[in-house]
């Protein structure tokens, strides 16, 4: 009896917590259908007129390539400078190296707001305008220290007989990493990568402050806020996350799916 | 004659790796960050920056009720936003790796992390979906007779906390579960063996032994919150405005560069602080 | 193809632990050498030293007439397999086998059409497009093995390579090892801490202790001479009997310890030359012991024992034996299958002169 009741508590608040979970998310993409000028309820009908209204807004779009730029080229630079730092990091002892990941990792305890202030002023100091390049730099700042974590972290001590047995057979270094290190932790610096790409795809206040005139989606998205609640925006939040969860679904199936198996 | 052993080569070469992300890390944040403390302690006059070194800024900051404010405003939303969120991720973490089946969990876990990947500002709009004075909630409540007049829920602290912990619920959840997940059952077997009944081992053994990933989710959490704008700008409204949106507002309107240097060295002050308070349960460590 | 190696007062210290004390040791060219010792010995450290992994603090490593101290791994014409066997998870076993020829140029038909033939010369050729996690530990020990063997190293250095089989395997493994060195030719400096394995495959045998080589010979010399008290306990079961000196010449000396007094030759004092009033050890293995009505050459006789306990072995009775002068200290000895001793019985017990070996006693450490 005790057991049922407890049991039954347990699937009750489950339910509780994914309807939570779900419930903007639902609102969110149901009244992206809206036959109306407001996506609150009553719910009019079906209407696919605001996913037009977003493909014919040529802002909208220039922003979603801008972002894809970004997002792709900082999470490339990311990962290559995380990759390198790991790799020297964990395979040769150097001196201060815990104060060196420490620095690594330390733009992670600090607010984005911060490290976007910080660029803010120095680039306004030195007089560098600010572009798509200097989002993508601070998209590095915030994803080189997850890169390094995440890639660092997979490379176990038992990767280190075989990375020496590559140099004994007459690698270098450069064949070691390209040949041998960067096949094994294929797994986790895709990971890395996608990660740092959805993240850099997703980050509001420092495209926000270092950009002036082409803006990255969520920028624009910010800006269509103003005009207060409207299906337009609906609709492309309701784009913005399909696109996140199929590359989710892309990285749980052909990814981890496949690490797990071996 | 100094000898040049095989380990010094390495050294040299392994300087190499590292330096590239060491001088990105130490040009476009550390560099950064040093100016801006530098900054923190100049001076705006009209639309000039004067470098005169003075305290001014932090002497505003304390006798200023309105940010003074700022600061307690942040600090109590993000203690609620912590508390409440651990408070209402360890169950469902908990549900998820005792209750569904093991076939089942890892579809459950990403079921229940999914609106994680909605857009930052488009999850923060969705409540306000929710929440709104003609939204979802408001027009349920009036539909059942509970309420006569819409009540206002978007624009205050709790709507805030909401859409916090809402997102914080989430980012828990995955932590929770992991470390639950990679306990050995055998603890639990040698509890129960040795008479411990369900709570005991729980709270004995299960509870002691997922505590630093509670606490590194905990303070990852606090982190995100106290420097969040979005948030608190779309949910919160202007009523009861949080450091970052001080921030903010110094930036944008009052062109104060300065003081937004000296509040966000305030602000990391404060993360520090709480950084300093859960430290040894924090861990970074190589598998 | 092969090379002689020679270790020239290599010191290793990390810190302020010494690793490697002073080691010299010559090795020949084609000659199967086991290091042997407990964990923490330092032999694989020197295997390192060896390979190009570390370089020593002090020292000198001579491969072929040539002096390698400083030269990187991939330069020297060694190759090592290691404990784990560093297979490359990624790479099929033709691949990982001819990864050392592709390093070195090799068009990809030549180095697949000579890794094909390594993986034959270890029983693996049809498995060639397998990949490493799909193989045994066994067969994955194989691939390595050949990779290693690939790239025609003069010196390879087999570090700990048995270590994760099962004892079934590993005496199996053993034997092929030794047959595919016959064959090659290749001088192997092999690495374990199983005295069984290295008298198994070794042609000679480096016993090490603390950073220090206790002793190197031939397998029976090591066992049957050992020169350290170290030496002769890590090689199998010994019993140490605690003598002094009495006196002594050029040929031989009466040694008196609580089973009586011995006569032993001066041969038997391997390790120094007997002086009178010395203090020594003598170490007996329990395989050495008669009981004294079998009679196959001069005996000496130790007096009667008590069997306190008696244990069956298949091939022997191992039993402890309470000599009847010495009450106080037990004796382990191996008696043959016909002996038939039962607890509590009374037996003389007697040794042969030649298989008493003297060492000095333990100077703290052994």
């Amino acid at each position: 009896m005790r057991r049922l009741f407890l049991s039954s508590l347990s699937w009750t608040y489950l339910v509780g917590a994914y309807a939570f979970i779900f419930l903007p998310v639902v609102v969110l993409v149901l009244f992206s259908f809206q036959d109306g000028r407001l996506p609150v309820p009553p719910f009019n009908g079906f209407s696919k007129q605001w996913y037009e209204a977003v493909f014919a807004d040529r802002k909208l779009m220039a922003a979603l390539g801008n972002s894809l730029l970004v997002a792709l080229a900082s999470s490339i630079v990311a990962c290559l400078l995380g990759f390198l730092a790991a790799y020297g990091l964990a395979r040769y002892r150097l001196p201060a190296s815990a104060l060196q990941r420490g620095l690594l990792i330390a733009p992670m305890t600090v607010s984005y707001l911060i490290i976007a202030l910080g660029l803010l002023a120095v680039l306004n100091a030195l007089n560098v305008p600010l572009s798509l390049m200097t989002v993508g730099i601070g998209h590095v700042v915030i994803n080189l220290p997850l890169c390094f974590a995440i890639i660092y972290a997979s490379m176990g001590d038992h990767h280190i007989n075989i990375e020496r047995a590559a140099r004994d057979l007459g690698a270098n270094d450069f064949k070691v990493m390209v040949l041998v290190t960067a096949p094994m932790l294929m797994p986790s610096i895709l990971a890395a990568f996608f990660l740092s790409v959805t993240f850099s795809w997703d980050e509001f206040i420092i495209a926000f402050l270092l950009s002036r005139f082409d803006v990255t989606l969520p920028v624009e998205i910010w800006s269509m806020l103003r005009s207060g609640l409207n299906p337009k925006t609906n609709a492309v939040g309701s784009l913005v996350f399909l696109v996140s969860v199929a590359l989710l679904l892309i990285l749980e199936l052909f990814l981890f799916g496949r690490t797990r198996k071996q | 004659m100094t000898v040049i052993t095989l380990e010094d080569v390495d050294r040299r070469r392994a300087w190499g790796f590292v330096a590239p992300a060491l001088l990105w890390i130490i040009a476009f944040f550390v560099a950064p960050f040093v100016f801006m403390a530098a900054m923190s302690l100049w001076k705006r006059e009209g639309r000039e920056i004067v470098r005169v070194w003075s305290l001014d800024n932090y002497l505003r900051f304390f006798s200023e009720s309105a940010f003074l404010k700022g600061l307690t405003n942040s600090v109590e939303i993000t203690l609620t936003v912590t508390v409440l969120s651990v408070l209402l991720a360890y169950p469902l973490a908990w549900i998820i790796a005792e209750r569904v089946p093991r076939r089942f969990q890892r579809m459950a876990l990403i079921l229940a992390i999914l609106p994680f990947w909605t857009s930052y500002v488009v999850r923060s709009y969705s409540w306000l979906l929710v929440l709104s004075k003609n939204g979802v909630i408001n027009q349920a409540l009036m539909g059942l007779g509970v309420v006569a007049e819409p009540i206002e829920i978007a624009s205050t602290r709790s709507a805030t906390v909401l859409g916090f912990v809402h997102f914080f619920v989430m980012l828990l959840t995955l932590t929770i579960y992991s470390n639950l997940i990679q306990l050995s059952p055998n603890y639990r077997r040698a509890a129960a063996d040795l008479g411990a009944n369900a709570f005991q081992t729980f709270w004995h053994v299960v509870l002691p032994l997922t505590l630093p990933g509670i606490m590194t989710g905990a303070f990852l959490t606090f982190v995100l919150c106290i420097g969040d704008y979005v948030t608190p700008q779309i949910l919160g409204g202007n009523n009861e405005l949080v450091l970052p949106q001080i921030i903010m507002l110094q930036l944008g309107r009052r062109a104060d560069f300065p003081m937004a240097a000296a509040l966000s060295i305030i602000l990391m002050l404060v993360v520090t602080l709480a950084y300093v308070l859960c430290a040894r349960w924090l861990k970074i460590e190589r598998a | 193809m092969t090379a002689p190696v020679s270790i020239e007062n290599v010191t290793k210290t990390f810190g302020g632990f010494t690793a490697l004390d002073n080691v010299t040791l010559d090795i020949r060219a084609g000659e199967f050498i086991v290091l042997l010792g407990p964990s923490g010995c330092g032999k694989t450290t020197l295997l390192s030293i060896l390979g190009g992994f570390l370089s020593p603090s002090a020292g000198r490593i001579v491969i072929g007439g040539r002096d390698m101290t400083y030269v990187p791994p991939a330069k020297r014409p060694t190759t090592t397999m290691f404990q784990d066997y560093a297979l490359f998870p990624h790479m099929r076993l033709v691949d990982n086998v001819g990864f050392g020829l592709r390093m070195r140029g090799l068009a990809k038909v030549e180095r697949n059409e000579k890794a094909l033939g390594f993986l034959e010369l270890v029983g693996l050729k049809a498995s060639a497009g397998k990949r490493p996690h799909e193989l045994s530990g066994g067969q994955r020990q194989r691939v390595a093995l050949a990779r290693a063997l690939a790239v025609d190293p003069d010196v390879l250095l087999l570090d700990e390579p048995l270590g994760a089989l099962d004892l079934k395997l590993r005496r199996q493994m053993q034997d092929e090892l030794k047959a595919i060195q016959k064959r090659v030719g290749t001088t192997f400096v092999h690495v374990t801490h199983d005295q069984e394995e290295a008298m198994a495959i070794a042609d000679r045998i480096v016993v090490m202790n603390q950073g220090r080589i206790e002793d190197f010979g031939p397998p029976s010399e090591v066992y049957m001479r050992p020169r350290s008290l170290f030496s002769a306990g890590f090689m199998g079961e010994v019993n140490f009997v605690p003598g002094r000196i009495r006196e002594a010449d050029g040929r031989s000396a009466q040694v008196e310890t609580s089973l009586g007094d011995i006569a032993l030759p001066a041969a038997n004092f391997p390790a120094a030359a007997p002086n009178a009033g010395d203090a020594i050890t003598l170490t007996i293995r329990p395989e050495h012991f008669r009981t004294s009505d079998r009679t196959d050459g001069p005996l000496i006789a130790l007096g009667d024992a008590r069997v306190v306990g008696s244990a069956f072995f298949g091939t022997h009775y191992r039993c402890h034996l309470e000599p009847q002068g010495a009450a106080d200290r037990t004796l382990v000895a191996h008696l043959p299958q016909s002996a038939d001793v039962g607890e509590g019985e009374i037996i003389p017990l007697a040794v042969r002169a030649a298989d008493v070996v003297a060492l000095p006693p333990a100077s703290g450490n052994a």
